[in-house]
């Protein structure tokens, strides 16, 4: 889509662009080509040479059972935090549309985790459920539970798990609330006179309805899972205990910064950069069909 | 007609139960969300031995005062946390770079926008696609080479490195192309006939008009930009560029129960009251702003 009327010049629309081009150009561009060009180089055991060596590197990183163990862990993260996430931001968000009067004063009461780090989540969620000083830990060791994520591996995923979808159930909140007060009133009442049953209105009207909202907020989800909750498990776990939650990012970030093992972080970050492109296409096509409706 | 009228009352008494249901449902979700911050606000009130011995009531303690003065000014003692920079240099630090990024990205996607939508120049859909394939390329994936060119760039601990790559924006320079292309030929025509340039138009029409869209982005990029955690983490171990995001955790370290607890739980309550207040303050720009970057 372009305007008819316009302006004339190159110069000018050139400067315009100039910031964003150099930033893009120096901070992104450059950083990703150099990410793939040493995806194919390897370092000596000194660091002295590299080598290159074709697709060595991603054949090492994907055979390695470590990292099959780790892309596991951001599977049943990813799946948990979307799940917990939109099921607890859409039950609320029909609670919400119920009580009319009231809807706006709940959504104010709902939507301010969104602006919380989420390293700060992760260090709220820490003051409740740590062993020793956390109310709740110390309920679950009293109760004989044994309590202490950072020992138990599956407690730990439990945690962060819990951290980062309470961050992120008010940004679906509000979009499931859109979603479902954009639904014409008509209709429900329609299926209410024809005898459907709450229950049966929702799953048989509301829900398919929403469902490009739903379809949406799961991209977006799947994307904050792996990407925007590196904060989370840094402050919470540092990926630990052993590997137990150690996602695929935090892995680049491990091997590049701690263990300076270039090779295999750029050619783990060259497949993260291939699933963003993924996620970032559907995300795309959707909304295309979403504006065609 | 009996039976309608006992209809009729069965369904007003079933509405009536579903929305006290509702109530009830979400008094309860709001309870659960505010739940982790409660008790970090109550504790950032009591003294250090009630938090490491676990003896936390669910109400105040008389400490809140020097618990929020210690962090403010000192961050600490230095006794039981090895990390100890004070809050106000940390919170000074994250408005800054909130601020500088919110303000840098809306300035550099307002002139790259106007320049795709109000010119025809040869490669500008080419300028257009390198901007939009950045929305690709999070920090997240490509850490290393990023810190080893702000490494050759002499950029670590610095507020500029801090900021400056995270200006550019694919998002907002959607929005704001997206919006310059509703406002009407005929506005351009006449700027033309009264002689107006480009950057004339650019001053007094296109931009007074994105006002709205402007506060709204703001408000999304100041949580961003307040919200940074591995870029600070990676660019910065100068106590003095220190933000208050990163300082949190790095004052927590391995979560240890000796830790200074009041201090760091009151550094808790000062790291996520600003956004929060953004927030809800704004609450009309932000919710806007939430969905129109998302279109």
């Amino acid at each position: 889509m372009h305007k008819k009327v316009i302006f004339r010049g190159v110069a000018l629309p050139a400067a315009l662009l100039l910031p964003q081009l150099v930033i893009t150009g120096i901070f992104f561009f450059w950083p990703a080509g150099q990410a793939v060009w040493s995806s194919f180089l390897r370092e000596d055991a000194f660091g002295l040479s590299r080598q290159f060596v074709w697709f060595e590197n991603f054949t090492d990183v994907l055979t390695d059972p470590n990292y099959l163990t780790v892309a596991w862990n951001t599977a049943v993260f990813s799946a948990s935090v979307a799940v917990l996430a939109m099921g607890a931001a859409l039950f609320l968000a029909v609670q919400a549309d119920k009580a009319i009067r009231a809807a706006t004063a709940f959504k104010t009461l709902l939507i301010w985790p969104y602006a919380v780090a989420p390293a700060v989540a992760a260090v709220l969620w820490l003051f409740l459920f740590h062993p020793q000083i956390g109310i709740f830990g110390r309920a679950l060791n009293s109760a004989g539970i044994l309590w202490d994520y950072k020992i138990n591996g599956g407690q730990a995923m439990t945690l962060v798990i819990i951290a980062a979808a309470w961050k992120q159930v008010s940004y679906n909140f509000i979009f499931f609330l859109a979603g479902l007060q954009s639904i014409p009133k008509n209709v429900l009442e329609a299926a209410a006179i024809d005898g459907a049953r709450p229950t049966r209105r929702f799953w048989t009207i509301i829900f398919p309805l929403i469902s490009p909202t739903t379809f949406f907020l799961l991209v977006v989800n799947l994307v904050y899972a792996f990407f925007d909750t590196f904060g989370i498990i840094h402050a919470l776990t540092q990926g630990g205990p052993g590997n137990a939650t150690t996602t695929l990012i935090y892995r680049v970030y491990v091997d590049g910064v701690q263990n300076l093992n270039f090779g295999s972080s750029a050619a783990q970050s060259v497949i993260l950069m291939a699933l963003v492109i993924a996620m970032t296409a559907v995300q795309f096509r959707f909304i295309e069909r979403k504006v065609h409706y | 007609m009996h039976t309608t009228q006992a209809l009729a009352a069965a369904t007003r008494r079933r509405q009536w139960r579903g929305r006290a249901l509702a109530y009830a449902a979400l008094s309860l979700g709001v309870l659960v969300f505010a739940f982790p911050i409660w008790m970090t606000l109550v504790g950032s009130t009591h003294d250090v031995g009630s938090i490491g011995r676990g003896d936390v009531p669910l109400w105040f303690g008389p400490h809140g005062v020097e618990n929020y003065a210690t962090a403010w000014t000192t961050g600490g003692a230095g006794t039981r946390n090895t990390f100890v920079v004070p809050a106000s240099s940390m919170l000074l630090n994250s408005a800054l770079m909130a601020a500088l990024i919110a303000v840098g990205k809306i300035a550099i996607s307002l002139l790259s926008a106007y320049a795709v939508v109000f010119f025809a120049f040869p490669c500008r859909m080419l300028a257009f696609w390198l901007i939009f394939i950045t929305l690709m390329l999070p920090v997240e994936v490509r850490i290393i080479p990023t810190f080893e060119v702000m490494v050759n760039m002499g950029l670590t601990n610095t507020m500029a490195g801090l900021t400056v790559p995270l200006m550019a924006s694919a998002t907002a320079t959607l929005l704001f192309r997206q919006f310059f292309l509703t406002i009407p030929d005929e506005y351009v025509e006449a700027a033309k006939m009264d002689g107006a340039g480009p950057l004339r138009f650019f001053r007094d029409v296109a931009l007074p008009l994105s006002v709205t869209n402007i506060a709204a982005l703001f408000v999304i990029l100041f949580i961003y930009g307040w919200n940074q955690y591995l870029w600070p983490l990676l660019m910065v171990n100068d106590r003095a560029l220190e933000t208050i995001v990163v300082g949190l955790t790095k004052m927590i370290g391995t979560g240890d129960s000796q830790n200074e607890w009041n201090t760091i739980m009151a550094t808790a309550m000062m790291a996520l009251l600003p956004p929060v207040l953004v927030v809800v303050l704004m609450q009309r720009w932000f919710i806007k702003g939430l969905t129109e970057t998302e279109k």
